[in-house]
C-alpha cells in the first residue's frame, strides 16, 4: 500500500520552496543596495518556475502546452517592456 | 474507475478531453497572469518614482504574518498537488482528506490576512480611511498601501473561490471517483498553483524591500 504516497519529486519541490522562502527572507537583511531587488525577483522566479515545472506538471508536457502556458507570460513581457521603457529610460 | 457518459460528442477520447480542457486552463491563466501583470506594473512605475517611500512602506507590512502565509500556501499547493497525483478510486478518502487540508489552509491564509489587515488599520496605514504617516514619504508610502491593499484583496478574492473549488471537488469525488472527477480537479489545481504562483511575487514585491536599511 504505498499508493497514496506522495511522489518525491513533489517532496522536492515543497522543501525546496520551502527552503528559498527562507533563503529570500534571509537576503532582504543583507544590505546589498540595488541588488536586494534583483536577488528577491529572481529568487521569486524560481520559486515560481518549480511551482510551474513540478506542482503544475509542466515538466511532462509537450510543445502545445508549453506555448498555451508560456502565452501568458509572453503577453505580460510585452505589457512591461512597453509600460516601463518609458519610465526607466527618463532622465 | 466506472463511467457512464464518458466524453462529450466533440472530443474523440478521454486523453482528448482531458487536454483541452488544460488548454483552456492555461489560455484562461494567461488573462489572469495579465490581469495581475496591470497591478505590478503600475506597481513598478510608482516605486520607479518613489523609490525610498516604498522602502518605508514596506517595513510598515508584517513580514512576519507574510512569511508564514507564504509558507501556509506553499504548503497548501503541496498538498492539491498530491491529491492530483494520487486520484483513483482506492485512495478517494486521502485524497478527499488532502483537498480538505489545502483548503483549510487557504483558510488559515484569509485569517491571518485579516489579522494583518486589522493590525494596518490600528497603525493608521490605509489610504482613503485612516491614513496619518509624516511627511516628506507620506505621499509614496499612500501609493505603496494602495498597491498593496488592491493586490491582496483581489489575490485574497481569488484565494476563497480556489476554497470553494476545492471543497466542491473533495465532496463530489468522494464516493467513486470518474476520470471526470480527475480532470476537473486538475484544472482547479492549475488555478490554485497559479495563485500560489501571484502570492510569491507579491510577497517579493510587498515584504521584501527596504529590510536591509531598518
Amino acid at each position: 500500500m504505498t499508493q497514496w504516497r506522495p511522489p518525491l519529486a513533489l517532496v522536492g519541490a515543497w522543501l525546496g520552496l520551502l527552503a528559498l522562502l527562507a533563503l529570500t527572507v534571509a537576503l532582504a537583511y543583507v544590505p546589498l543596495g540595488a541588488g536586494n531587488a534583483v536577488v528577491a525577483m529572481s529568487i521569486g522566479t524560481v520559486k515560481a518556475a518549480l511551482v510551474a515545472a513540478i506542482f503544475m506538471e509542466l515538466r511532462h508536457r509537450n510543445g502545445l502546452t508549453l506555448v498555451f502556458a508560456g502565452a501568458g507570460l509572453f503577453w505580460l513581457g510585452i505589457l512591461l517592456w512597453l509600460g516601463l521603457m518609458d519610465f526607466v529610460t527618463r532622465t | 474507475m466506472p463511467e457512464p457518459p464518458v466524453f462529450a460528442s466533440q472530443y474523440v477520447s478521454i486523453p482528448h478531453r482531458d487536454h483541452s480542457a488544460e488548454l483552456g486552463m492555461w489560455v484562461f491563466i494567461a488573462t489572469e497572469i495579465l490581469l495581475f501583470g496591470g497591478l505590478i506594473l503600475a506597481y513598478f512605475v510608482y516605486r520607479h518614482a518613489f523609490p525610498q517611500a516604498f522602502a518605508e512602506g514596506s517595513q510598515h507590512t508584517d513580514i512576519l504574518i507574510g512569511t508564514i502565509n507564504t509558507a501556509v500556501l506553499l504548503t497548501s499547493s503541496f498538498l492539491v498537488a498530491w491529491a492530483v497525483e494520487i486520484f483513483s478510486a482506492a485512495t478517494a478518502k486521502i485524497v478527499t482528506w488532502l483537498l480538505v487540508g489545502a483548503a483549510c489552509l487557504g483558510l488559515a491564509f484569509i485569517a491571518l490576512k485579516g489579522i494583518e489587515y486589522r493590525k494596518e488599520y490600528h497603525e493608521h496605514l490605509i489610504p482613503g480611511i485612516d491614513f496619518q504617516l509624516a511627511r516628506p514619504l507620506a505621499n509614496g508610502v499612500q501609493l505603496f498601501f494602495v498597491f498593496y491593499l488592491i493586490a491582496t484583496a483581489i489575490h485574497a478574492v481569488h484565494m476563497l473561490i480556489g476554497i470553494c473549488l476545492l471543497l466542491t471537488l473533495a465532496i463530489i469525488s468522494r464516493r467513486a471517483p470518474t476520470t471526470r472527477h480527475h480532470t476537473a480537479l486538475h484544472s482547479a489545481a492549475l488555478y490554485w498553483h497559479f495563485v500560489d504562483v501571484v502570492w510569491i511575487f507579491l510577497f517579493a514585491l510587498i515584504y521584501l524591500p527596504g529590510r536591509a536599511a531598518s
